[in-house]
């Protein structure tokens, strides 16, 4: 929260300059500017069926929130509430950690362009779209948190971003709002990568799998070569390689700092993931994986987590033709961490959770599936320690359901994004986005601080 | 019961399949904790004794006499066999690619005479695929993207040849009122207006090709008196009297058969507009149409109400981009509360998933304010008055065909697995879905 901050004080003093930086940044300036919180707020929801997902689902249960973290779980008989805190009869509902989509192109997020195959410096972060009605859909869902990825038409489409879904009573006009940082402010985020048939095409994208591995492999050598030049000049400037953005995204992949979301789905594809993963260290997480259950004991082996899709039917494509819905379970059973993501829009983000119970339904561990939608997630964006379960000290990032989540009758009724609510199924501008209806797919209004457009009367 | 203004009574139904059932077959008895009929009230403990390919009897389980050497099947959920009221499969294939994709033909934008009997693969694995969660008969044929694209068929899900599986060939002809029917640059159509004008032309064309055939076929009066009143041979008399064929046209006889009722007009439209448009176009030329997809169908619920037309409604997880943004999860209620009626289908879809199961977009529905019942009903019974083949599936009756779908709870869960399908009263699938 406090990188937030500061983030936030400074992209106000960045605009101030402007004619109307000021008025429009207002409303960051009161709620984010003073460094003490405004308000300590404690809110309490009781007698709700938790859904902790690391560890048993408690019935009577009771969370207290406070300060935008998860302050205490447990049942309701054994957690103490704060004297002062707004207490929430929760009864008959279920409440579970926010959904934590592994893949996801909300956003209209583009980054390589079709100059080539190989674009790793390119950064996802620069073409998100915030308005994109899909956010509040996503929502609408449950899901708390993205990683928002380019597209799979190239080997190395570029730097993905993880987003946080900050969208409150005012919904982010920037980027920079819905980052999600780490302890030194800087976004966080994996890379793109690919294989397969998405990513070939004519010169200079490659024309089969031996080229598309070679032009992979040779690129991470380079990387390689670049980092120990930058290694031996020791800090001497006279002796650093020129800058290459290209390649110090790939530096960063094998030094760990950057995780790698390779979208792969024939099971010689994935093979070669491992392979070249193998070779140059990068940590990988194994996107769609249609075909993992042919090579479920080599990805265990590797220890390689799966982020993998569920569709309704396979095909659609060649690769995609074995594509089944017993592909977590043949994963799970075999040993791999598996997650799910919507790849939205391929699947709707209001419908995440229908894909862990149609991975139930061909024979999926329950508590599994919920996992693959949450801790399972965290995990493979490297956030576990912040998001992903109802855990003391965590984000306070939950979804407030109706009932069961694997229930095709089960509705989110709320979604909270770090102590703050961010959709309410009972107010008529988020029941659009979940329901749908003229306007669900248009772009968010800007949230505009101190007037309203001319239409509406001008300024206030 | 919810009926279409002018619905035809199809009279052209295929006894294609009886052939392949003349031999007895042994009876099958299926025993369900609760029967699902569509028509009549759920029936708690039931039973229904499939006979040669036919329902014989259905009823309470202790009430009804099982015949000697039946084969009893149990589950927890029996309903009818589901009907795919607008589907691409066995046209579009799961591939994807040339070899499997013969739902669209671009070479021209009005080819009402592509016939969907010369293009079913009836072995296409998206067909077994949708089989194997319940579903038995599928209204399939060309896809939306061309302002006119070709017929539809009705088949049952199974058979290696088009001739076993065939219910009707021909049932309607695809249209499109959309930008996916435009085309770029100078060829036509590029507008709505043009693709309106050009659907217009057709059918003014059709009507006059059969107004020549009519005048061919009973000539006036005075065209048959003989001047000079010679006397002629009987034979002739009729040699003279002969007209000259009218030349054939397979373009215009296919939209006569519109314009005489014998074929469904089905218009693919999302936006309001396009619904309007194709409403215009059924007054008109006093044509049956169905509307398909219809996203914008919730803000047009007078219109469509008041003009007496069915509506083939888009999968409920179509997404929600470009003509289709406006779609709501709410519309199926919506129908059903208008009383206009409605099914829900499983759609073309160009890339992923290729195929779409109406039973998981009928509970989407359900969950969304839509009855339990309704969305039953939306994939049995009312597709199939819809497609005129009431008579023989969709509902749980004595007479019908034995067409069946079984379940070990409650078929819309997303849980709930699909544990056999039965179609003509025989067994073809057991594959836990």
């Amino acid at each position: 929260m406090n990188t937030r901050r500061k983030f936030l004080a400074s992209a106000t003093a960045a605009v101030s300059g402007s004619a109307f930086g000021s008025s429009l940044f207002a409303r960051q300036a009161s709620s984010n500017g003073d460094e003490s919180p405004k308000k300590t707020t404690v809110t309490a929801w009781v007698n709700a069926t938790l859904l902790p997902v690391d560890k048993p689902p408690i019935s009577g249960g009771a969370i207290v929130v406070q300060d935008g973290k998860i302050q205490a779980i447990g049942a309701s008989a054994n957690v103490a509430i704060p004297a002062g805190a707004t207490i929430v009869d929760a009864k008959g509902k279920w409440i579970m950690p926010g959904l934590i989509c592994t893949h996801s192109h909300i956003g209209g997020a583009g980054a390589a362009d079709g100059s080539g195959p190989i674009q790793p410096g390119v950064r996802v972060m620069d073409s998100i779209n915030v308005r994109d009605s899909g956010f509040r859909r996503a929502l609408a869902g449950g899901l708390t948190t993205l990683n928002i990825m380019p597209g799979s038409g190239h080997l190395i489409s570029g730097q993905t971003v993880y987003c946080k879904l900050r969208y409150y009573e005012a919904s982010p006009r920037i980027v920079d709002e819905i980052l999600i940082r780490d302890k030194n402010g800087a976004p966080v985020g994996g890379l793109k990568m690919a294989n397969g048939t998405n990513s070939q095409g004519d010169s200079p994208f490659p024309g089969t799998r031996g080229k598309s591995a070679y032009l992979v492999r040779e690129q991470y050598i380079k990387a390689r070569e670049y980092q120990a030049k930058v290694v031996a000049a020791n800090g001497d400037v006279s002796k650093l390689p020129p800058r290459d953005l290209h390649l110090e995204s790939l530096v960063e992949a094998m030094q760990g700092k950057r995780i790698v979301h390779h979208h792969t789905h024939r099971h010689d594809d994935i093979m070669t993931v491992i392979r070249l993963s193998q070779e140059f260290g990068f940590q990988t997480v194994l996107h769609h994986v249609s075909e993992g259950w042919k090579v479920a004991k080599e990805i265990a082996d590797a220890k390689m987590p799966c982020s993998i899709i569920v569709l309704d039917s396979p095909g659609g494509k060649v690769e995609a033709k074995d594509m089944t819905f017993s592909n977590g379970r043949v994963l799970d059973e075999a040993g791999v961490k598996v997650a799910f993501h919507t790849d939205d829009w391929i699947t709707d983000s209001r419908l995440f959770m229908r894909s862990a119970a149609l991975a139930v339904r061909a024979g999926m561990n329950r508590d599994k599936a919920i996992a693959g939608l949450t801790l399972a997630g965290a995990e493979m964006l490297g956030l576990s320690d912040r998001i992903g379960s109802l855990t003391v000290g965590k984000d306070a990032d939950f979804a407030i359901l109706t009932g069961d989540p694997l229930s095709v009758y089960t509705h989110v009724l709320e979604t909270w994004v770090e102590g703050q609510k961010a959709f309410d199924l009972s107010k008529p501008d988020d029941q659009l986005y979940a329901e749908g209806g003229v306007n669900a797919g248009s772009d968010i209004d800007p949230f505009l601080c101190c007037f309203a457009p001319a239409w509406q009367g001008g300024a206030k | 019961m919810i009926f279409c203004k002018n619905q035809l009574l199809v009279a052209f139904v295929s006894l294609a399949l009886s052939s392949s059932y003349s031999t007895a077959q042994q009876p099958l008895v299926v025993q369900a904790k609760k029967v699902i009929t569509a028509t009549g009230q759920t029936i708690e403990n039931g039973t229904v004794v499939c006979v040669d390919g036919k329902i014989k009897a259905i009823g309470k389980t202790g009430e009804v006499s099982i015949p000697e050497k039946a084969a009893i099947m149990q589950s927890e959920v029996a309903m009818p066999g589901m009907i795919d009221v607008r589907s691409c499969a066995g046209l579009s294939g799961i591939l994807n690619v040339d070899h499997d994709s013969d739902h669209l033909e671009s070479s021209s934008p009005l080819q009402p005479e592509l016939r969907a009997i010369d293009a079913y693969n009836p072995r296409e694995e998206l067909v077994e695929y949708i089989r194997s969660f319940g579903v038995t008969t599928i209204h399939t044929g060309h896809a939306p993207g061309e302002l006119m694209s070709g017929q539809t068929l009705i088949a049952k899900t199974i058979g290696n040849s088009i001739e076993e599986a065939l219910i009707v060939e021909g049932r309607a002809i695809a249209a499109t009122l959309a930008e996916a029917s435009s085309k770029s640059g100078k060829s036509s159509p590029g507008t709505r207006g043009k693709q309106m004008a050009m659907l217009r032309t057709l059918f003014i064309e059709a009507q006059e090709l059969q107004a020549k055939i009519d005048a061919k076929a009973n000539p006036k009066p005075a065209e048959k008196s003989d001047a000079d009143g010679s006397k002629q041979s009987d034979k002739d008399i009729d040699k003279e009297k002969k007209p000259e064929p009218v030349a054939r046209n397979l373009r215009l006889e296919a939209v006569m058969q519109v314009l005489a009722g014998k074929k469904a007009l089905l218009i693919t439209a999302d936006r309001a507009q396009d619904i309007a448009s194709a409403i215009r176009l059924a007054e008109e030329f006093k044509i049956k149409i169905w509307l398909d997809s219809a996203a914008d169908a919730h803000l047009m619920i007078p219109q469509i109400k008041a003009a007496g037309i069915c509506v083939l409604l888009h999968p409920s997880m179509a997404r929600a981009s470009g003509e289709k943004e406006n779609q709501s999860f709410l519309t199926a209620s919506k129908l059903q509360a208008a009383q206009i009626p409605f099914a829900i289908q499983g759609g073309f879809e160009a890339y992923v998933p290729k195929v779409r199961v109406v039973l998981f977009e009928a509970a989407i529905a359900a969950s969304h304010g839509l009855s339990h019942d309704a969305a039953i009903e939306s994939i049995t019974i009312s597709p199939a008055r819809i497609l005129g083949i009431q008579n023989r599936v969709g509902s749980l009756e004595v007479g019908k065909d034995a067409d069946l779908a079984l379940y070990d709870g409650d078929p819309l869960e997303y849980t709930t697995h699909c544990v056999g399908v039965i179609i003509n009263g025989k067994v073809v699938s057991t594959t836990k879905r």
